[in-house]
């Protein structure tokens, strides 16, 4: 009877036992047709597969062939060209040339914009004390100290806003992502990307209109309970406060937060949320083992991005907040704290000369502003690089 | 701490597709039992009902029964996750928590039992774990490395390490060794030789010398065609099987003749 094969492994294992490097294992050996966890590849490996294909492209192709055909006088055409065809040659060419255009005007904008802040902020940034007294809404503070509430305003209103809306966005990525069923998952996906389509004077007027009266009885609650702590004391009707305006904020950064972690969760790799599983981890364990670890550094992105958008918004703060220039903690009470950017749309109409300069000092502080968010987002991610997953 | 499973009769559905039929055997304790077959066979789709992995994909349901020491894995009021942290599993690619370090990776299924593990004990554990996957040599001085900084046959190794720190009943082994070298591969037979002493071993593979190498017993499983559900065709110690197999398929499967 037949020994123990020795010879030729190979033919004996169908379908190649050693996976091919890089391919997509699904879940099980399961047979065809059977909705496996093939749907996801990992970064890494998409990484890879993008440098493969620029690499080959980078090769100029045609060396062997030149030499071949040096070696003969007039050699008949061969029977397979390998030479680059023109046509594909100059298109290739057109290409690099232009997505490296795109590259470099993006630079150029922001190098533009950065420009035009710095030259049109400098009259008010070497303007003298006298100068800047003239202007009446500065009431005599010299530009630092005209900017430093507005600068804080900006910074509470955003970071509240992100306070709210990150637990809520995770939540709503992880629903989509491990708990709903795909057809509620779906309809739910289409829903938060509306709410992103939905233009910012709409969600004023929604905030300024329909939410302040909903907020009032919670924030009056607030005020009578926890009023002890003097981040809620001094609640005082409408509710055109800050934590009013953060509300607002939040629901209009909800949508991308959730949408870009809704994206990173589901590339979380199907090996990892299986090794949790076989360790018997249940659901929620899952999620904090394999899941959350491998989307964290999405996580803070899509968090900078909500937070870069809250920092910038206008139209919905300037409509909800009523304003006033304080380094106030007092999040339940009107007129203490205005936003950068609704500030400036609410002085521009009637700014000339020198309060125009001022205006866009305060405009340079919120570009630094949001530049120092991505920096510091960048330095997050990288901290932990090696943990990353993606080496 | 190895259990015997017995298999009556079961039967592995996706949605309505029969994907396995008709299993019946019994998984000793204390030895490696080996599943060999074609591809698509239901081998994978098998080793996993024996943990309930399967339930991870929508649809999939079993019927029949599979009993660890006299409890139904099937049974009602069994949970899936109390199954998997009796019942632990090796996958075919290496898969280390890669935001966790070496130690954490070990400790990581002991950390879902037990939240508030000592630093002594849970040194105990990481240094016994490692020991017991051969790795202990080679890592020792960088535990608090990410997992993914090693080879992938040290991963893997890693990945045993991580099964065994929960002390389970049995251990399943899908396709191990597929995605590793020939000396890696060797170093992990070696361990299941020594694993076996304590576990009950379940395994996968598509090396018929390796389930010659390593394995007391084999099951053979083959497919009628595609769209046919996954058979278990004939099971025996493994010596009978690739020297005198009673099936003339299972004979034309390890000659190589198919498949």
């Amino acid at each position: 009877m037949t020994p123990v094969p020795t010879s030729s492994q190979d033919s004996t294992v169908p379908g190649g036992g050693q996976a091919p490097h890089g391919a997509v294992t699904t879940a099980a050996g399961t047979p065809a047709g059977v909705p496996a966890g093939g749907r996801r590849t990992t970064a890494a490996t998409m990484d890879e597969d993008m440098h493969d294909d620029s690499s080959a492209w980078a090769a100029p192709g045609p060396t062997a062939v030149d030499h071949r055909v040096s070696g003969h006088a007039q050699p008949p055409a061969p029977a397979v060209s390998l030479r680059a065809s023109g046509a594909s040659r100059v298109a290739d060419t057109i290409f690099k040339g232009v997505s490296g255009a795109t590259g470099v005007l993006i630079l150029v904008v922001l190098a533009a914009v950065a420009g035009f802040l710095v030259l049109r902020a400098w009259p008010a940034l070497t303007a003298s004390p006298d100068e800047l007294a003239k202007i009446s809404w500065m009431n005599g503070q010299s530009l630092l100290e005209y900017v430093g509430p507005l600068v804080f305003g900006t910074l509470l209103s955003a970071i509240l806003a992100l306070g709210l809306a990150v637990p809520l966005s995770l939540g709503i990525a992880l629903f989509i992502t491990h708990y709903a069923p795909r057809r509620a998952a779906q309809a739910l996906g289409y829903v938060i990307d509306l709410l992103a389509a939905i233009p910012s004077v709409v969600y004023g007027l929604w905030g300024a209109l329909w939410l302040a009266p909903v907020l009032d009885p919670i924030f009056r609650w607030l005020s009578d309970t926890l009023g002890f702590i003097p981040l809620f004391a001094g609640y005082t009707a409408p509710a055109r406060n800050v934590l009013a305006a953060a509300t607002v904020l939040a629901v209009m950064i909800i949508p991308i937060i959730t949408a870009v972690s809704r994206e990173v969760f589901f590339q979380t790799p199907v090996l990892h949320e299986e090794a949790a599983l076989a360790l018997g981890a249940t659901r929620w364990e899952t999620i904090r083992m394999a899941v959350l670890p491998f989307g964290r550094s999405g996580l803070v992105s899509a968090s900078m991005l909500g937070l870069g958008r809250a920092l910038g918004e206008t139209m919905a703060v300037l409509m909800i907040l009523s304003p006033g220039y304080l380094f106030s903690f007092f999040l339940l009470k009107p007129g203490q704290h205005q936003s950068i950017a609704a500030n400036i749309a609410a002085k521009f109409p009637e700014a000339s000369g020198l309060s125009v300069s001022v205006l866009i000092a305060t405009g340079l502080a919120l570009f630094v502003i949001t530049l120092a968010v991505n920096m510091v987002a960048r330095w997050i991610i990288a901290r932990r690089a090696e943990f990353s997953g993606a080496n | 701490m190895s259990k015997r499973i017995d298999v009556e009769n079961l039967d592995v559905y996706y949605g309505d597709f029969l994907a396995v039929e008709g299993v019946s055997m019994a998984i000793e304790p204390r030895s490696v039992t080996a599943l060999i077959g074609p591809s698509g066979c239901g081998k994978s789709t098998f080793l996993r009902t024996l943990n309930r992995m399967h339930e991870v994909i929508p649809g999939a349901r079993v019927e029949g029964r599979a009993v660890m020491d006299g409890q139904d894995l099937y049974a009602p009021e069994v949970d899936p996750v109390q199954v998997r942290r009796q019942v632990g599993m090796v996958f075919q690619r290496p898969n280390p928590f890669p935001t966790m370090s070496i130690a954490d990776n070990v400790l990581a299924g002991v950390r879902l039992n037990n939240k508030r593990i000592s630093k002594g004990d849970a040194a105990d554990t990481v240094e016994r774990s490692l020991r017991g996957a051969n790795l202990w040599n080679e890592v020792k001085d960088r535990l608090d490395k990410p997992g993914s900084s090693l080879s992938g046959g040290q991963q893997q190794r890693l990945c045993i390490a991580r099964a065994i720190a929960v002390e389970p009943q049995v251990l399943l082994m899908d396709e191990p060794c597929s995605a590793l070298d020939p000396i890696s591969t060797l170093a992990i037979e070696d361990l299941m030789s020594e694993l076996k002493n304590d576990y009950t071993i379940v395994i996968v593979t598509h090396n018929m010398q390796q389930a010659a190498r390593v394995s007391d017993r084999t099951a053979f499983f083959n497919i009628a065609g595609t769209g046919q559900p996954g058979k278990l065709i004939e099971m025996a110690d493994t010596p009978t099987m690739f020297s005198s197999p009673s099936v003339p398929a299972t004979e034309d499967y390890i000659s190589g003749r198919f498949g």
